[in-house]
Parts: C-alpha cells; sequence; structure tokens
C-alpha cells in the first residue's frame, strides 16, 4: 500500500499548550482513515496543519509526497477539504464558488464548466446552480462544500465533521457520498466525534486526546485490546458500570456471578467509544 | 508572470462578481457623504470664500474627490476581505489554493482600486453640475489611480488584522474619520502653525489631496507628495505580506 499522509512527531504549540503533540500517523491511498476524539483534541488543528493553513512547531507531514512545511505549494494541488464551518463566499450563488475554486486551481474554462455540472449532479445540487449560497439548507450547503473541493479532482480529501449539525437523514446521504468518492480511489481523512460515524465509515481510526494519539488501528482490532463484549449494569439505581470481556461466555459467566439487587444488565457488542472510555476515563462528546 | 495575473485575475473576479450584483448600493452608499460634503461646504458654506485665490468650490472639490478615494477604496478592498475572512471564513479557501501570497494581496486590492474609480469619476460627474471646470488632467488621473491603490492596500492590511468587526470600526473611527477632516480636504494647511502642518503630512490622505488639488488647479506640483503616497501603499502592501506570512502559525 502506498502511503498518502504521514507525520512523524507532528507537535503543534500555540505558545506554551499543545494543540497537537507528538503525532505519528499514516494513511494509505484509497484509505478512508477517521480521527476520532473529543471537541478540543487537536482534530482540527492536525488537518489545519495537512492542509497548508497552520504552520507545524516541530516534527515533519508529508501529504502525497511533498512536505507540508517544504512544500506547501505542490500540497495544495493535491487535497480537497471540507471544513467544520461553512466555508464558501454566501455572497456568491454555488455555481460561483465552484467558478472560483476552478480557477484558483487554474483549470480552463471548458473544464470547469463540465465538471461543475459533473459534480452538482453527483451530490444532488443541480438544480441548486444558481442559488446563492446563503439560501441553502444545512445539507445542501454541506454537499456545495463537498463538489466544491473536489472541483480541481483531489486525491486527498480532509473532511472535517463533515456531517456535525445535519439531521439523521441528510448524515446517512452523506455517508453514501463519502463511500462513493472513496470507491473511485479519493483517500479520506476524515474527523469526527461522532462513534457511529467512524464505526460506518473507517477502515481504520485513529483516537485522540488532549492532543496526543492514544489508539491507531482497525476498529475490530481496537475493540480486541479492550474485550470484543461490553456489559454494562446499573448500580445502586444511579450510574452505569462498565466491564469488558473477550467473548460472550465470558460475559455470560461474570452476570450469572453478579449479586440479585443488579437488576439492571445490558450485554453488547464493544463499540469505539469503550475502547475511549477505557483509555481516557471519559466520553467522546464530554468537552 | 501570466499565471500571477490570471491569479490576481481570479481572485478579483469574484469581487467583481459581488460588485456586478450590488453595483447600485455600492454608489450610492460611497457617494453619499461626499455630495453631502459638496453641497454644505462646497456649495453653501464655501459660497462667496476664497482660499488661495480660487473661489471655495474649485478649491475643495479636488479635496473631496480625494476623500470619496480614500473611502471607497479603503471599504472596497477592506469591508469584504474583512466579511470573508472572520463571517464567511472564504478566505482560507484562497490560502489554501496554489496561487502566491503576492496575487492574493493584489487580488483583493484591486476591488478597492476599481470600486474607488467608479465612485471617483461618478463624485467628478456630479462636480461639473456645480463647477464646469477642466479639473482632469493626466497628472490629475495618476494621483486618483494612486490614491486608490494606496487606500486600497491600507484597506487590505486593516482587513488582515483586525479580530472583529469592532476593531474595523475602531479604525475607521480613529484614523479614517480625523484623516477625513484634518488631511487638508476642506481648507489650506498654509493656515495652520508649522508643527501641526509636519504632524498632518503623516497621513496619506494629506498628500493624495494636495496632489490632486495641485493637478486640478495647473499649480506647481509637489511630487515629493506622490512619492511619499507611494512609498504608503509599498508600506501597506509589505505589512499585509508581513501579516499574512504570519498567518499560519
Amino acid at each position: 500500500m502506498h502511503e498518502v499522509i504521514a507525520t512523524r512527531n507532528l507537535t503543534k504549540k500555540y505558545k506554551d499548550v499543545s494543540a497537537v503533540e507528538d503525532l505519528n500517523l499514516s494513511v494509505d491511498k484509497g484509505e478512508i482513515f477517521g480521527f476520532l476524539g473529543p471537541n478540543g483534541a487537536g482534530k482540527t488543528t492536525t488537518i489545519r496543519v495537512l492542509t497548508t493553513l497552520t504552520k507545524l512547531t516541530s516534527g515533519s507531514a508529508v501529504v502525497a509526497g511533498f512536505d507540508v512545511a517544504k512544500e506547501p505549494d505542490e500540497v495544495k494541488k493535491v487535497f480537497g477539504v471540507v471544513q467544520q464551518h461553512l466555508s464558501l463566499d454566501q455572497d456568491l450563488t454555488l455555481r460561483e464558488n465552484m467558478e472560483l475554486r476552478g480557477r484558483l486551481h487554474h483549470m480552463g474554462s471548458s473544464e470547469r464548466k463540465r465538471r461543475i455540472v459533473e459534480l452538482l449532479g453527483y451530490v444532488g445540487l443541480t438544480k441548486q446552480a444558481e442559488r446563492m449560497v446563503k439560501e441553502l439548507s444545512g445539507g445542501m450547503k454541506k454537499a456545495a462544500m463537498i463538489a466544491s473541493a473536489l472541483m480541481h479532482k483531489p486525491g486527498v480529501l480532509f473532511l472535517d465533521e463533515p456531517t456535525v449539525g445535519l439531521d439523521v437523514q441528510t448524515r446517512r446521504r452523506m455517508w453514501e457520498l463519502i463511500r462513493g468518492l472513496n470507491s473511485e480511489g479519493t483517500t479520506i481523512f476524515l474527523t469526527t466525534h461522532y462513534i457511529e460515524e467512524a464505526e460506518a465509515l473507517c477502515e481504520r481510526v485513529g483516537i485522540v486526546h488532549l492532543g496526543r494519539l492514544i489508539a491507531l488501528g482497525k476498529p475490530a482490532e481496537l475493540r480486541q485490546k479492550v474485550g470484543l463484549v461490553a456489559v454494562e449494569t446499573l448500580e445502586n439505581g444511579r450510574f452505569t458500570r462498565y466491564r469488558y470481556f473477550p467473548d460472550r461466555a465470558a460475559a455470560t459467566t461474570y452476570v450469572q456471578s453478579l449479586p440479585s439487587d443488579v437488576k439492571t444488565v445490558i450485554i453488547r457488542e464493544s463499540n469505539l467509544e469503550d475502547i475511549f472510555v477505557e483509555l481516557t476515563g471519559q466520553k467522546v462528546g464530554d468537552d | 508572470m501570466v499565471t500571477a495575473l490570471q491569479d490576481i485575475y481570479s481572485v478579483l473576479w469574484v469581487d467583481l462578481r459581488f460588485l456586478r450584483r450590488n453595483w447600485l448600493r455600492t454608489l450610492a452608499t460611497t457617494l453619499v457623504a461626499p455630495v453631502l460634503y459638496l453641497l454644505a461646504f462646497g456649495y453653501g458654506l464655501g459660497r462667496g470664500v476664497t482660499v488661495e485665490g480660487y473661489n471655495y468650490l474649485e478649491f475643495v472639490i479636488p479635496g473631496i474627490v480625494a476623500l470619496t478615494a480614500m473611502t471607497s477604496s479603503f471599504n472596497g478592498a477592506g469591508m469584504k476581505l474583512h466579511v470573508d475572512r472572520l463571517f464567511y471564513k472564504c478566505f482560507d479557501e484562497c490560502l489554501m489554493s496554489p496561487i502566491s501570497l503576492y496575487s492574493i494581496i493584489i487580488g483583493k486590492t484591486l476591488i478597492g482600486v476599481v470600486r474607488g474609480l467608479i465612485s471617483s469619476t461618478a463624485l467628478l460627474a456630479a462636480c461639473l453640475i456645480f463647477s464646469p471646470l477642466p479639473l482632469v488632467n493626466p497628472l490629475f488621473l495618476l494621483v486618483l489611480v494612486t490614491s486608490c491603490f494606496v487606500f486600497s492596500f491600507l484597506g487590505v492590511l486593516v482587513a488582515l488584522i483586525a479580530k472583529s468587526h469592532q476593531d474595523m470600526n475602531v479604525f475607521m473611527s480613529l484614523v479614517v474619520l480625523p484623516m477625513t477632516f484634518l488631511s487638508g480636504t476642506f481648507f489650506s494647511l498654509a493656515q495652520l502653525p508649522e508643527p501641526l502642518r509636519v504632524a498632518l503630512s503623516l497621513l496619506p490622505l494629506t498628500h493624495s489631496s494636495q496632489s490632486l488639488r495641485a493637478a486640478a488647479l495647473g499649480q506647481p506640483f509637489p511630487w515629493w507628495s506622490l512619492a511619499v503616497l507611494i512609498g504608503f501603499g509599498f508600506a501597506f502592501f509589505c505589512g499585509s505580506l508581513i501579516i499574512l506570512r504570519r498567518y499560519s502559525e
């Protein structure tokens, strides 16, 4: 597998505070990689460094073979990014925003026109082409950002919290879009604090906490480290206790050994949230 | 070089689209203040008054053209960039594109120049109603275009530095507004004591209005003022470049 994104001891400090510290990770070509962690964990800072918007303090980062610190202009040609917040010009139409993106990436006039038609069809916004961006719904704006980010056919797409603030239906549609892009060969680096999103989309995940990478691997491998089966018990009627077991038999044996006053017991498969809780002592949604 | 020019046009293109859609509103808002100054000071208050041997209307028109160029260029370049950077956050898209910082700064400056020239031309046309003097000549145009560049560069610089909408307002109140009234726009600097005259020469609008007035009225042209004006423009451009280079730190 060819490595498309690689960081070596990547550190970003703001004055004395580390937003990202000693980050080592690699993403292979054609992979959907999930960068998972609570708000403020360093996910967006990592994307900003990889997309040349923020300079790293130490270490190195390479995107598509180009060093982000030494060859930023080359890096800028190969990635597209969909930021967490709306980053389109709201005083322009959707078509104008895409046209601008094409111009900034030195695409010719006919190529721009062809690509806009193709992408708007792909994200289902053909009818909205001449509408002002500020008039679009939240889901449409997100799809518009994806279409705009894809104008210059980037090999790597960074998605920073792509479905935050979207309703369940739109989120599912967005997932389909992301899977579709990936199946066509686009490498996707995605940050999220939605566990189910990482589990639904990502082949590998990195879990980040307080700027440090605390786990890295395939979801199934990480679950195996904690235990594939989780048992939740409600104790004293107030707080939930989690225990993890390698298989259902071990979990059942444990449940049978519980005192009779424990009334509520849930046996389920463990998930990425369990891994995060086990490693940090807090939930992903906690700030 | 060709690529750099294409990039500059790409950055300008997006603001031209915005201007095309909002040209009437933009023109009207930038012309209200200068037309009021023209009516109140030039046509009303200054009627029958002579300054430096000219009737006041002839004297004040080049000054009002200078301040129109300043406000239109400053706002034209600064306000949209400010909104793009802090509110729409679409300026990041420019920074993540494979174009140079020079192209970004010049592209963002040019929209201010375009708007400054449109407003100044419209004002000059309105001035013809009040004072049918042949103000415009090549030297006048040279100073006008230079002034538009200088204040557009200033607009870009301030928009890149401002951390909030309030910062822009503070700059407008503490720098642009005093400059409007103190830079020899409405009165002759020759009337002022030497120390104050020296202090006011630190303001770019002073050089802009003095040069425009000299060119319009056929007075000896203050080439040093034009040189200082160009110096201000260069300083604002370099300042913007430094700020953008630090942007990613």
